[in-house]
């Protein structure tokens, strides 16, 4: 794989992701698309992700939890805005309950995925976010990253453990 | 809100503000914005050493450098968006990491 580009403007809170693959579209679009792969490359390591559903038609619904060793859990929710085989995927991605239900913290934030075929038989995919404030962004941040999470999860253990 | 510093940012930080010469850069521009050699004429050193200052200035988020025709403009970066350029940095390497597991993903698949 070669890494692209990663085009980001801090005024718009916007980033755009360009990346490419030596596989065709129909492969690369099975990872968004079947949930077992989904879970292997969303989460960070060390946080187990689980599809709890994956409705992958619009409109649809997935949720998704990711587990942390100490049994805390991180949930989220995607809406499918767009599902255009095997060239664009548009997603609403928010914060979850247990339950899956959105709890409306932070709003949501959309990301657009573009597959188109290279020369060499492969993939261009970019994936283009746009966030509605910097608090967002951050929890979005924590959330993915395996140094988040532990940072905010393993705060509210911390105070959690105190009582 | 302020976002969270990772212990490498605030090293940088540190490190920026830890010599007289970048303080007083930083003290200038918040001031208003100015020339690399404007800067250069200020201090009793060259343009090369002003303008490694100011790179060590910039790789801390303090201020930001914009090229208007021939000259180099220095201008301190407004926190709103210094934090929104680290969480921005911050979000790529987040997904560098997927696709670096999507990645092995595909590879595992073309062995098969």
């Amino acid at each position: 794989m070669t890494f692209i580009e990663a085009v980001k403007d801090p005024d718009a809170l916007t980033m755009t992701m360009v990346a490419e693959f030596d596989r065709p579209a129909e492969r690369v679009w099975k990872l968004w698309e079947d949930p077992r792969q989904l879970e292997r490359w969303w989460g960070p390591p060390g946080w187990p992700t689980t599809f709890t559903r994956h409705d992958f038609a619009v409109p649809g619904r997935s949720t998704y939890y990711m587990s942390g060793t100490e049994g805390e859990k991180a949930h989220g929710w995607w809406s499918w805005l767009e599902i255009a085989e095997p060239t664009t995927l548009r997603v609403e991605d928010g914060f979850a309950d247990e339950n899956g239900d959105p709890t409306g913290d932070l709003g949501s934030t959309v990301f657009t995925v573009t597959l188109e075929p290279t020369d060499g038989g492969g993939t261009r995919m970019s994936i283009a976010s746009q966030f509605e404030s910097a608090e967002q962004l951050q929890a979005m941040v924590d959330m993915g990253m395996e140094e988040g999470m532990k940072g905010s999860l393993g705060q509210i253990d911390a105070i959690l453990a105190e009582d | 809100m302020g976002a969270q510093l990772s212990d490498a940012e605030i090293d940088a930080i540190f490190h920026a503000l830890a010599d007289a010469t970048r303080r007083d850069i930083v003290t200038r521009v918040i001031e208003r914005e100015r020339s690399v050699s404007a800067l250069a004429e200020l201090y009793d050193m060259s343009f090369a050493a002003v303008q490694k200052h100011v790179a060590v200035l910039e790789r801390a988020s303090l201020v930001t450098k914009q090229r208007r025709g021939r000259e180099q403009i220095v201008h301190a970066e407004p926190s709103a968006i210094r934090d929104a350029r680290r969480l921005l940095d911050r979000f790529e390497d987040l997904w560098r990491q997927r696709i670096d597991r999507m990645q092995s993903i595909l590879e595992e698949g073309e062995e098969r």
